[in-house]
């Protein structure tokens, strides 16, 4: 298992270079989205004006205190349960260019073929960990669909961002599809002892 | 003022109001010292690579809440109260709502907080922390007494989406009630948080066993069941419960919960619910203590 630092957004070989287990923290830009950004992305059909290519986005709906100006001053933010929004990950990377999503808890075993064809990792955060990750998003740098706020989409400049844990890799492994093949083994042996 | 409701704020109904708005932020922000230690012996305790990393953080999370003044988590949750009123306390539970309504709705304007509630069917904000029915209030009578306890249990939705009821039958037995615990915490995986608290609620209906569940959570953490075939079902749980594996966030350990608390009530001879209700690492409470003449005590381990 190692560590890596990596400059977001990134291209494909330093996204393959990343495996399963792996450390990672972060600098650069990342963006922030939510259930209701990618059911307007993918279910309504409207194209935000961000530039997603080689983005890390992060699944998030921050406390933020507006400015006015379209301008916001973070509070709180922190990283909601990933699984919810799996059904988006093909689209992200084929029509966006996606090509790492940070979240909390994993994605379910559907993102890890997708992931593998295209060249996209799972990055997993520490969920709750929201004032430490605080400390680590330097300026929300732009907004976009504020009208879907908290869930707006969000350009978040970041330093020492993480560390962070690659929970699936762009080679086919999935440490929750792991984890859990290896407890419902363990659970056969439980259950003899109840 | 609503027309409903409306009259004069009585200064006891004031000290409630001015008690829920400084739970709120205060649950929020500065987590129990029983929590903090539970975490710091996971730390030590966890082997995983993966698993030792993600303890770090959370407990490095905590000390930058501490130092910043800052939220512990983002989510402000759901606000959850839980009230114990004595006979004697000199304010109906009608006027305590709403002052626990307005206090939630204060913290949130004031500090300000994430508005989380929305209308279950169209999905929009209903404005600061408030609601139809929310917060969500849970009520206790008692006898003798003329004071009221209120502890404020804000609860995230990560967590609260990793809730489960079954109806086991009795012929199910205890074994049945410990195969549906170790199955729903197995499925959760990395969703709620782990590692956090398991709250298990046995007994009474399915409605009542899922409340159970709900106030075993808001326990302090690895307090044990005054009845001991509960208690023993709690160290039973918490035993097997991390022999899964599933460990810190999911991704592999020897520490998937910090505890696990155990209510019951009795039921039906044909009946044998079981609900698990799970609360995340960051198991925020706080309450306080409000006398009949509207002295307020903040208590940091009730």
């Amino acid at each position: 298992m190692a560590d890596y630092r990596l400059t977001f957004p990134t291209d494909e070989q330093h996204v393959r270079d990343l495996r399963a287990g792996d450390s990672i923290v972060v600098d650069g830009h990342i963006v922030g989205i939510r259930d209701r950004t990618q059911i307007r992305m993918f279910d309504e059909g409207r194209r935000p004006h961000m530039d997603l290519r080689g983005a890390l986005l992060l699944h998030t709906a921050p406390n933020v205190r507006p400015l006015g100006n379209g301008r916001y001053e973070k509070l709180c933010i922190g990283t909601t349960t990933s699984a919810r929004m799996v059904r988006f990950t093909e689209g992200l990377g084929i029509d966006y260019g996606v090509r790492a999503i940070c979240g909390k808890g994993g994605l379910p075993d559907e993102a890890i073929e997708p992931m593998r064809r295209l060249g996209m990792v799972y990055l997993a955060i520490v969920g709750g960990a929201a004032a430490l990750e605080t400390t680590q998003i330097e300026e929300i740098e732009a907004v976009e669909w504020e009208d879907l706020m908290p869930e707006c989409l969000w350009l978040f400049r970041v330093r020492d961002f993480g560390p962070l844990t690659v929970g699936i890799d762009a080679h086919g492994t999935s440490l929750y599809h792991d984890v859990q093949a290896e407890a419902r083994r363990r659970l056969e042996a439980l259950y003899d002892r109840l | 003022m609503d027309a409903v409701g409306a009259g004069p704020v009585r200064p006891v109904e004031r000290v409630v109001e001015d008690a829920a708005a400084y739970l709120y932020v205060w649950a929020l922000k500065d987590i129990p010292q029983d929590l903090r230690d539970a975490l710091g012996a996971a730390r030590e305790r966890e082997t995983s690579v993966p698993g030792r990393r993600v303890l770090d953080t959370i407990v490095r999370n905590v000390e930058v809440a501490d130092r910043e003044d800052n939220l512990v988590c983002q989510d402000t949750g759901i606000a959850v109260y839980y009230c114990r009123v004595g006979e004697g306390f000199p304010l109906h539970p009608a006027r305590i709502y709403e002052a626990l309504r307005r206090g939630t709705e204060r913290a949130t304007v004031e500090h300000p907080l994430r508005s989380n509630t929305v209308h279950t069917l169209t999905r929009q904000n209903t404005g600061p922390n408030v609601g139809y029915r929310v917060p969500i209030v849970h009520w206790e009578f008692v006898t003798g007494r003329d004071d009221l306890d209120v502890k404020c249990v804000p609860k995230g939705s990560g967590s609260e989406n990793m809730s489960f009821l079954r109806m086991c039958v009795p012929a199910d037995g205890v074994a049945g009630i410990k195969r549906f615990v170790l199955d729903s915490i197995v499925g959760a995986g990395g969703k709620p948080c782990p590692p956090g608290i398991v709250g298990v609620g046995i007994g009474g209906t399915a409605d009542y066993a899922m409340h159970l569940a709900k106030e075993a959570i808001a326990r302090p953490i690895g307090t044990r069941n005054p009845d001991p075939e509960v208690a023993r079902l709690e160290d039973d749980l918490y035993g097997l419960l991390n022999e899964t594996g599933i460990g810190p966030m999911g991704l592999g350990g020897d520490v998937t919960v910090l505890q696990c608390h155990v209510e019951h009530a009795d039921t039906h001879m044909t009946l044998n619910p079981v609900a698990v209700n799970y609360q995340c690492w960051a198991a925020r409470r706080a309450s306080a203590h409000v006398t009949a003449d509207g002295d307020v005590r903040y208590d940091r381990d009730a």
